[in-house]
């Protein structure tokens, strides 16, 4: 019988009843399964108003596979009574006159459905035979409904081009949506956190009228990597255990030579108001080629540009690209990484404006608490480490690197005295990492990034804070 | 930056006071320095070795202080302390006297040996000094800093102390064959050749690291007293003979090297730090030392110099307004004693031989910063007006990865340096033919060389995503390197897509393709400076499934269906299409 038939069978039922009828015992009368006319309650609630259905559960007892094959044919001992021939065995005699089968008798009570005429021991000796199991049945308790009507007609599901045309929708009941199942995903492609956050990182640059600097040369001179930053031979940075150095090609082709002697000079001699660093100043050591480590290779590069165009006008540059490390890795390193760096070149630039500046790039960022620690820089001075208070840490953390470039990286390359040079720089995976809330750096960079994280990123929203989830006291 | 460790109550006790962790964190914070960590002996070992070990160890509270590295005089409690209290102006910053003996100087004579191997040596004697065990402990730490920073692991310059006493002057700086050097060694019961210390000391933890700078060489320098003892063998060891102990009184400090300037500023930290413990304090014997063409110097040098900087200048590049004496005053705080000269407005500034990192104006101006509080600076907007541009390269990558991932392609980002291999064997292609440029230092195969295409890393990257429904369809924009004859390398944007599913997907990849061109505004056909493909190959690609993209008028790239040796190679099960071009013509 179809669910359609059955509905309408109880439907006639219930109009017949007195109040309201038991699904199970609406399955008894028309010899059909409970699971039948559960069904037919179900789809008929789904209509709406048309009735009401209260879940019941009941308890009974039901014969074991076992207790419904004693009902039937007497227990295991009075079977083997039976099976004794009457002439039979000595002792059966001696010990057994007659019986009456007791077990037979209470499953076959159980089974006229009068289980409540055993006593609790009764029951409980037979369940633990295995012989009786006492069942939750969970019946329907079915009443007439305020839209109660006898005559249902099927729901629609969806509205079609067809009944729009027809105008039949009108008539037409439509079965509810469950607002509580999820949507489909759209088919579509994804940007990757890193760069979306590298997007917006480039955007507020743009909105506080920073020009992009071209940083489109892994390979560095150390020259530009160090040298033009004053950054000594010695120096722990342009160590092997640092530094990638290149095998081919190994040396820089062409460098400015002009300027390498006045670089050269300032190193080894002093200049410009130096001392210098007083030592063997080398140009082999210059020419070998790396992997750059900072992106203020480019800006140096680009400063230099700046100093040859006369007269002097002032610059605001910025660049976000990769440089790379000979470091140890471990959760939060790579040996490649993003380097975030913003140059402000003008005249009688103070450390005040750097302040200034940086305040309102974090303040962009949604970081409005700063504080700045004095720090060193082979290329910066003064130079000074800006930390920002942590609310989920409880505690200032370091967010980034600045100064003003030093009169021996700016006066060789032609720049005029009285310009300074102010800048910063911060790595872009750490706040991409704090903001997508990802712990381990290989997770986000590189080929073993989860896809599904990639998929289901937020978009990039650096200055608006997630909303804190609703506390207890709160809900 | 190096990391100083200073015992917490030894450290109050020589300030004068005693601070909570949180307010010595801010002093530190406002002088340039970090409590990098609070700890102590046993809990570092048993974070290092487990409780076991731990048991018995010291649990004194020890600070961990990041010292900026340029500042060689924070290196020891002593300047520390120093440091701290010249800017908290409880102390005046000690004059450091160097002072002839009373007797004979001591001489170290340099012979010309040495010239090919570590030409440099300076000396100086600390007179009379009275050491604790914690003073004689600090000694021996700071010897050990410089060596690791300044000194450069002892390559530039190594620092040898000597308990004078058992010596006798003059000393004379050789460098002999290592075969004829003879000696007993610091912490050994025997003689030993060098040649047979450079053995020993092949598995020393400590000393191995440092082998390296004299190994190779025909002769090793080595310092002898006047009776033939040997005081040290830089830059390796000590002799045991002339070991300093605690109850050492008179102590001879040679540093040798190949810096000049830097072995002079070594022997002038040492000296200033330790003099404080000697009978006269801040005092400095001096010790001559005769070069090899003859002429002889006197160290240590002690030089304090004087720079002269306007006080308008130090204003104007911090962005304050104090008068010439308040910043004199800020100066003076930062050990470096300062006053008020001329037509008012110029500062004398005297730069004592413990701050080798003041070289020009700009770092007295930072002193002055620093002293006047960075957080106390008022905070301007400069006037600089300019108009923004972006780089022509990156705003094109901008736009076109957004249309990237709006055709459906998800954005991956993969490392720039990769293996030979996955540049190379796993395309089916010899290393010589992709013009990559080659790593010398790398510390493990995945950083050989810089990728010449996007490819291996996309693949890579579907590798790792191997559970992720299908199809995967990833795209990259960003930059490869060629080795190039003019510049050295050079980088290349490239755009590279890759489909992979049960299907190969050509006319997916087709597709995006063109759907690319038409986003670049390049028309089909070779007319008018189209695009179009044409049947192609490559070692990477199934053979009659590759094609090679000509737009503008020149090759841009290929696309096509991948081998299925390619697919085997980066642990792929799937067929695959690719596409890569270069996106620079398209500027």
């Amino acid at each position: 019988m179809a669910d359609g038939q059955v509905a309408e069978l109880l439907l006639r039922r219930l109009e017949a009843s007195d109040g309201g009828l038991d699904s199970a015992e609406l399955a008894a009368e028309l010899g059909m399964e409970h699971q039948a006319v559960v069904g037919a309650v179900k789809s008929l609630q789904a209509l709406g108003e048309v009735i009401e259905a209260e879940l019941r559960s009941t308890k009974h007892w039901e014969l074991t596979a076992e207790g419904e094959e004693i009902a039937r044919e007497g227990s295991h001992e009075a079977r083997v009574f039976r099976s004794i021939p009457p002439e039979g065995l000595a002792q059966s005699e001696l010990m057994v006159d007659s019986m009456e089968d007791e077990v037979q008798r209470r499953l076959q009570l159980v089974r006229g459905g009068q289980a409540e005429k055993l006593g609790e021991k009764e029951r409980s000796e037979l369940r633990k035979r295995k012989l009786l199991a006492e069942v939750t049945l969970k019946t329907y308790w079915v009443s007439k409904g305020s839209a109660f009507s006898t005559s249902i007609s099927k729901q629609e599901t969806e509205l079609s081009p067809e009944m729009i045309s027809s105008g039949s929708w009108r008539d037409r009941p439509f079965k509810p949506y469950n607002f509580l199942a999820h949507g489909v995903l759209p088919d579509s492609g994804h940007l990757h956190p890193l760069l979306k956050v590298r997007s917006q990182f480039r955007q507020i640059f743009l909105e506080m009228g920073f020009t992009e600097m071209p940083t489109d040369n892994f390979i560095e001179s150390s020259f530009w990597n160090f040298d033009a930053l004053f950054q000594p031979q010695q120096h722990p940075a342009r160590d092997q255990h640092d530094t990638f150095f290149l095998r081919d090609p190994a040396e820089a082709l062409q460098l400015p030579m002009d300027y390498v002697q006045r670089v050269k000079r300032t190193h080894s001699q002093g200049g410009y108001g130096s001392q210098g660093y007083k030592y063997n100043w080398k140009l082999d050591e210059a020419r070998k080629n790396l992997l750059r480590t900072h992106t203020t290779s480019a800006s140096a590069r680009a400063l230099y540009r700046l100093a040859q165009k006369k007269p002097f006008t002032p610059v605001k540059y910025f660049s976000i690209d990769r440089v790379f490390r000979n470091e140890t890795l471990d959760a939060t390193h790579l040996a490649e990484f993003h380097q975030i760096e913003g140059v402000v070149a003008d005249h009688g630039l103070t450390l005040g404006h750097l302040m200034g500046v940086l305040r309102e790039f974090f303040t962009k960022l949604g970081i409005t608490q700063l504080r700045f620690k004095p720090a060193y820089n082979p290329y910066t001075e003064p130079s000074m480490e800006v930390f920002s208070y942590h609310q989920g840490l409880k505690k200032w953390v370091e967010v980034g690197n600045s100064g003003v470039f030093r009169p021996e990286m700016l006066l060789p390359m032609g720049l005029p005295e009285n310009v300074s040079v102010i800048a910063w720089g911060l790595s872009l995976e750490r706040p991409t990492m704090i903001k997508y809330g990802i712990n381990n750096i290989r997770e986000l960079v590189g080929h073993k990034v989860n896809l599904q994280m990639v998929y289901d990123s937020p978009l990039c929203r650096l200055d608006a804070e997630p909303r804190p989830p609703p506390t207890q006291e709160a809900a | 930056m190096p990391t100083v460790s200073v015992k917490r109550d030894l450290l109050f006790q020589a300030l004068g006071r005693t601070y909570t962790d949180e307010e010595f964190d801010e002093l530190c914070f406002e002088f340039g320095l970090e409590l990098d960590e609070i700890t102590s002996e046993k809990e570092i070992i048993s974070k290092e070795q487990g409780n076991v070990k731990a048991a018995g160890a010291s649990d004194v509270v020890l600070y961990k202080i990041d010292v900026p590295a340029n500042r060689y005089d924070l290196l020891c409690l002593e300047g520390l302390v120093r440091g701290l209290q010249v800017f908290k102006e409880r102390i005046k910053a000690p004059v450091y006297k160097r002072v002839m003996p009373d007797g004979k100087i001591q001489k170290l004579i340099i012979t010309e040996e040495t010239a090919k191997i570590r030409p440099f040596a300076v000396a100086a004697v600390l007179r009379n000094i009275k050491f604790t065990k914690d003073r004689y402990d600090s000694f021996i730490e700071l010897q050990e800093k410089l060596h690791q920073n300044i000194c450069r692991k002892r390559a530039l310059v190594a620092i040898g102390t000597h308990d004078l006493d058992t010596l006798s002057g003059p000393f004379t700086y050789t460098a002999k064959r290592p075969s004829d050097i003879k000696f007993k060694p610091l912490n050994k019961t025997k003689e030993y050749t060098a040649c047979e210390l450079m053995n020993i000391y092949k598995t020393d933890n400590h000393l191995k690291h440092y082998l390296h700078i004299i190994e190779n060489k025909p002769l090793y320098p080595v310092i002898y007293d006047s009776n033939g003892v040997v005081l040290s063998m830089p830059p390796i060891i000590n002799g045991d003979h002339s070991r300093i102990t605690v109850n050492t009184r008179n102590i001879f400090i040679e540093c040798t090297g190949t810096d000049f300037t830097k072995a002079k500023i070594v022997l002038d930290i040492i000296v200033t730090m330790f003099s404080e413990y000697c009978e006269n304090q801040f005092t400095v014997e001096a010790a001559e030392v005769v070069f090899p063409n003859g002429k002889s110097h006197t160290f240590p040098e002690l030089a304090y110099r004087k720079e002269m900087v306007r006080a308008d200048l130090i204003n104007k590049k911090v962005g304050i307004r104090e008068t010439p004496e308040n910043l004199a005053k800020l100066l003076t705080r930062m050990y470096l004693k300062s006053e008020v000269i001329g037509d008012g407005n110029q500062i004398e500034i005297e730069i004592p031989p413990t701050r080798a990192d003041i070289i020009h104006a700009c770092d007295i101006v930072e002193d002055a910063a620093i002293a006047y509080g960075y957080n106390n600076i008022q905070m301007t907007l400069p006037k600089t007006y300019t108009i923004a541009n972006q780089f022509p390269l990156n705003k094109l990558t901008e736009l076109l990865r957004h249309d990237m991932a709006a055709a459906g392609f998800t954005e991956a980002l993969t490392f720039a340096l990769c293996s030979q291999e996955d540049i190379a064997d796993k395309l089916g292609v010899d290393i010589s033919a992709t013009k990559a440029v080659h790593i010398s230092n790398p510390k493990t195969a995945e950083f050989q060389v810089a990728r010449t295409t996007l490819l291996p890393g996309l693949l890579k990257t579907i590798a790792a995503n191997r559970k992720m429904p299908l199809p995967l369809k990833l795209f990259e924009i960003s930059d490869i390197v060629i080795k190039d004859s003019n510049t050295g390398a050079k980088n290349y944007r490239h755009l590279c897509a890759v489909y992979y599913n049960k299907n190969p997907g050509f006319e997916i990849i087709h597709g995006l393709l063109d759907r690319i061109m038409q986003l670049l505004d390049v028309p089909p056909g070779e007319d008018k400076g189209g695009y179009v493909i044409k049947a192609s190959e490559g070692p990477a690609f199934f053979p009659g499934r590759c094609a090679e993209i000509f737009a503008r008028g020149q090759s841009v790239g290929k696309l096509g269906v991948l081998h299925p040796d390619v697919i085997t190679k980066f642990e792929l099960t799937m067929p695959c299409s690719s596409l890569e071009i270069n996106v620079g013509p398209f500027l």
